[in-house]
């Protein structure tokens, strides 16, 4: 018997980063009280009339473009179906004629996603359970926050190009640094500023046609979008091999269980009585539009990483360079690693405090000016900081800003002279005559335990290259 | 011709009559006759007192509160007033007061125009005879037995009998051209987009657009100069400057090529051919060269139109369910909620016309009947854009009939279609089209002949009414009513 091979296809809601909602003026801001950033607009009080925000159209044609896509005349259209949380009972969104089609996603490694289109919708208003059980079927009431109503949305679809959960997992990533670094949004999937639905089937390897696909939803992080997958292939393999049918579904992840659930099977599906939306007029951005867009777009994560890549030949490619590499880019990072490398700090150094350190506060790292964190990585390389002190240094810089001399100075870092160190070298040498003898002798790893008490002694001040050198010097 | 409306505003900024007692006179009409014609769902009678006396203020300070100064104008209660009832005459927005007005109703304020009230009309302006409302009929002052057409008739009604000097109506199919003909006034639908739809509560959004009811079609042109113009609330909003057009009425026919629709005759009532031919006639004498023509295209308007509308409204509606304001029906679950509330707030039409909407749009019967009515849309269009090439405006009648008993075709809903079948092609194609006073029939129940023109041809438009107007017999006052 032939092996199975999954078919995947994957579809993200990308919240836009706008000031304001799609069709009217509200603000559009997460976490704010209920029901605050509302109006007739987006509440879809009777007689109200949308007006699309030129903002969201800029965001998803940066998007298209970064992805590849051919930009096109659009239009709205509306999708009916009833939910509390929907205050018009329909979506306004785009149907057959959405404005980016036919791009393409190339991942880290090499491989390529088609995407069919990424359109233009709202987002809907957000449902609570309240009392009783507290799930949708228990609950006593419900509530509706209508603030994330009319929230501008781009819908991304890939192609069923994608044959494992890890596949997914990459292309979901990429896809998150690349939106990212348009722009357009926050890539945030815990607060659902990025949601992921997959479409998954199965079928033999070297079968043509697709199987029966379930989607899969309610995917909050990378990690149980791949979870979700495994699972849910490995459900459609077992029932095929029992030989069973699938039953084309839309399933629930429940990250507790482990597991897919069954929400409502096609005969369930509704039907969305898609039309033209009769109170917009068609979208069709202009060539000098279009230009300022791809104008103003700065290089996408694949030309960034191969940027940083090319300091490290060879090693780029593999292990946990590759790793850094990856996580200066997607953290939107790379341009002070590029700089400081410039500046003549070695790309090792410069890589390792960025992926591993600047990247844990990317957010202020961004904001962060690069000739002081080139001036840091300078003192580090040059002996005059610790490691355990540049990343004292670093820390207080991100968080207060300032100059980093200046706050090394401010926290008695200054480098010990080469005498003074020669002292308590010879101290700690005089303190531990059994370990000196051995390294005398030749052991060469009890450096390290002289290291330590050199840094014991000097408050963490000394330089540990610095003190194998008088260490080596002592020995003759 | 006169031209109360304008020439009130005049009294009014000139200081010679105080728009209190403008207000007053009316309110009073109303308190007379209303109870009988039932043209307001709401008189805002202390909101009118304090609007005028405003008014007045600002012309006893020198300044000009507007060229609709002091002016009463009535307005259909599917048009957002901010804190004031906006009923739809449904049972499902019966307590909703919206919180912001429509733009046309800001536009009417900023003009110093005075609202008295809210007008009757079908259930979320889907009719034509302003039965099917939730809080009763609208009646015909010409004959109270009578309907006055709709859905715009509490408009109308307040207008013909006196109780507003203009109103603001809502036309989808014929709603303010058609009450305006059984009425015996002034009913323009101007063209689509050059009138914001920013809070009028949509019935079919390719299709509403509001207009004026007047006297006079000086008066209707000078409504439409203050409520026309771009607004960027509306995306439909055609981006030109505001309308000004009264300078038009006046301005004679000599030249212009006129052509009388054959399909707008044919089928219609004997008064109502004789009230357009001799319409025709007149334009003729007055200098225009009129002659017959033939638009057969326009036969496939009415079922085009049940198409569209409906699942248009299919759509609108959804939001009545229960769960933001409105109407609330309480029931186990969201789903059976909506169901109830749905199902005791929409009268009957508008549940047919739901259904048959959410019918054209399914799956697998779009391109059957959604899609097949939008190609015919197109061809009404080219028809109507060949036939402009060889004439400036197009005349016929605005109804088959004149106004008919209350209850005579509620239960034949197709009959009542009928109704429009003379106005719809002008909402397919988003051209503008007015209809004119033109006598009564032998009962004296009052006739309009309509007058279409091309997209903007509203100058046009206005001229040919204008020239119908001063042609047309004189009609007797209304039965009920006040003097006007």
């Amino acid at each position: 018997m032939s092996e199975w091979e999954a078919v995947i296809g994957l579809e993200v809601h990308c919240e836009l980063r706008t000031a304001t909602k799609l069709f009217c003026g509200c603000r559009n801001a997460f976490g704010d009280e209920p029901n605050t950033n509302v109006c007739p607009v987006c509440l879809g009080l009777p007689g109200s009339l949308p007006v699309l925000n030129a903002a969201a159209v800029d965001y998803a044609m940066r998007i298209g473009s970064a992805l590849h896509c051919e930009i096109r005349p659009s239009i709205f259209h509306r999708k009916n179906y009833f939910y509390p949380d929907m205050p018009k009972d329909y979506q306004i969104s785009q149907y057959d004629e959405p404005i980016n089609v036919d791009g393409r996603l190339e991942l880290p490694d090499g491989s390529l996603v088609q995407i069919v289109r990424a359109h233009l919708e709202e987002d809907t208003g957000k449902t609570s359970h309240m009392g009783g059980g507290g799930r949708i079927h228990d609950a006593a009431h419900a509530l509706v926050d209508y603030n994330r109503a009319g929230v501008p949305l781009v819908e991304i679809v890939s192609a069923p190009d994608i044959r494992s959960a890890a596949q997914a997992r990459a292309y979901a990533a990429e896809l998150r640094a690349i939106l990212v670094a348009t722009g357009a949004s926050d890539g945030r999937m815990e607060e659902g500023s990025m949601r992921v639905d997959a479409n998954v089937s199965v079928r033999r390897v070297g079968d043509t046609a697709f199987g029966t696909r379930c989607e899969v939803k309610n995917l909050n992080s990378l990690r149980s979008l791949g979870r979700a997958i495994e699972y849910e292939i490995e459900r459609q393999i077992a029932l095929l091999e029992a030989g069973d049918t699938v039953v084309q579904q839309t399933r629930h992840w429940d990250e507790g269980k482990g597991q897919t659930v069954a929400l409502r099977s096609k005969e369930e599906a509704f039907d969305y009585r898609y039309f033209p939306e009769p109170d917009l007029v068609p979208l069709a951005p202009d060539a000098a539009w279009q230009a300022r867009v791809a104008a103003a777009l700065g290089p996408m994560p694949a030309e960034r990483r191969r940027r940083v890549g090319a300091l490290f030949g060879e090693e780029a490619a593999t292990g946990a360079r590759a790793d850094q590499i990856a996580t200066v880019t997607e953290h939107g990072l790379d341009e002070l690693v590029l700089a400081a490398t410039e500046a003549g700090v070695d790309p090792a150094l410069a890589l390792a405090r960025t992926a591993n350190e600047a990247s844990a506060d990317a957010e202020r790292a961004r904001q962060l000016a690069p000739d002081a964190y080139v001036a840091l990585l300078k003192m580090e390389q040059g002996g005059a900081l610790s490691a355990t002190q540049a990343k004292a240094v670093l820390a207080e810089l991100l968080a207060e800003g300032g100059d980093p001399a200046e706050i090394a100075k401010a926290k008695g870092f200054e480098a010990l002279e080469t005498d003074s160190l020669a002292g308590v070298v010879a101290d700690v040498v005089a303190a531990c005559p059994d370990e000196w003898s051995r390294y005398a002798g030749g052991e060469d790893k009890l450096a390290q335990f002289f290291i330590g008490q050199v840094m014991k002694a000097t408050q963490g001040k000394a330089n540990g290259k610095a003190v194998v050198e008088e260490l080596r010097r002592l020995r003759g | 011709m006169t031209a109360p409306a304008a020439a009130l505003a005049a009294a009014v900024r000139s200081g010679e009559r105080s728009a209190v007692s403008v207000a007053e006179e009316h309110l009073a009409a109303i308190d007379a006759v209303d109870g009988e014609l039932h043209a307001f769902l709401t008189v805002l009678a202390e909101q009118a007192r304090a609007d005028a006396a405003a008014v007045d203020a600002a012309v006893g300070a020198g300044g000009d509160p507007g060229p609709l100064a002091g002016v009463p104008v009535a307005v259909k209660d599917n048009l957002c007033t901010r804190g004031v009832p906006t009923t739809c005459s449904s049972r499902i927005l019966e307590h909703w007061r919206p919180p912001y007005d429509a733009t046309v109703v800001g536009r009417l304020r900023a003009a110093g125009a005075v609202v008295v009230g809210k007008t009757n009309l079908d259930e979320f302006a889907m009719g034509s005879s302003t039965e099917n409302s939730a809080f009763g009929p609208t009646r015909n002052p010409y004959d109270p037995s009578r309907v006055p057409g709709g859905s715009s008739g509490g408009s109308a009604v307040a207008v013909a009998a006196g109780l507003a000097t203009l109103a603001l109506g809502s036309d989808t199919g014929g709603s303010i051209r058609q009450p305006a003909a059984l009425c015996g006034v002034v009913g323009m639908k101007p063209t689509y987009g050059t009138v914001s739809r920013y809070g009028l509560v949509a019935f079919a959004s390719s299709l509403d657009q509001i207009g004026p009811f007047a006297c006079s079609v000086a008066d209707a042109a000078l409504l439409y100069d203050v409520i026309g113009g771009h607004d960027p609330m509306d995306s439909t909003s055609l981006d030109r400057p505001a309308p000004d057009s009264a300078a038009a009425v006046g301005q004679g026919v000599e030249g212009l090529r006129i052509g009388l629709l054959t399909e707008f005759v044919e089928g219609v009532d004997a008064p109502v051919v004789a009230a357009v031919r001799a319409g025709a006639d007149a334009l003729a004498a007055a200098g225009a060269a009129v002659e017959e023509v033939s638009v057969p295209q326009l036969r496939y308007g009415l079922p085009a139109y049940y198409l569209i509308a409906p699942a248009e409204a299919s759509s609108n509606l959804a939001r009545y369910d229960g769960v933001r304001y409105g109407l609330r029906v309480d029931a186990a679950d969201v789903e059976a909620m909506n169901r109830a509330t749905r199902e005791a707030g929409f009268g009957p039409e508008v549940k047919r016309r739901i259904m048959l909407g959410t019918y054209a749009l399914s799956a697998g019967y779009y391109d059957a009947y959604y899609g097949q009515a939008q190609k015919v849309r197109t061809l009404i269009i080219d028809a109507f854009e060949d036939a402009y090439r060889r004439f400036d405006v197009l005349i016929g009648a605005t109804t088959p009939s004149t106004a008919f008993p209350i209850g005579a075709k509620v239960d034949d809903p197709l009959a009542m279609y009928l109704s429009d079948v003379c106005t719809i092609p002008s909402n397919l194609a988003g051209h503008p089209a007015m209809s004119v006073p033109f006598g009564a029939d032998d009962a004296g129940l009052p006739i309009g002949v309509q007058v279409l023109a091309p997209a903007l041809g509203e100058t046009t438009m206005l001229r040919v009414s204008g020239a119908l107007e001063a042609a047309a017999p004189v009609l007797g006052a209304p039965v009920v009513g006040a003097t006007r």
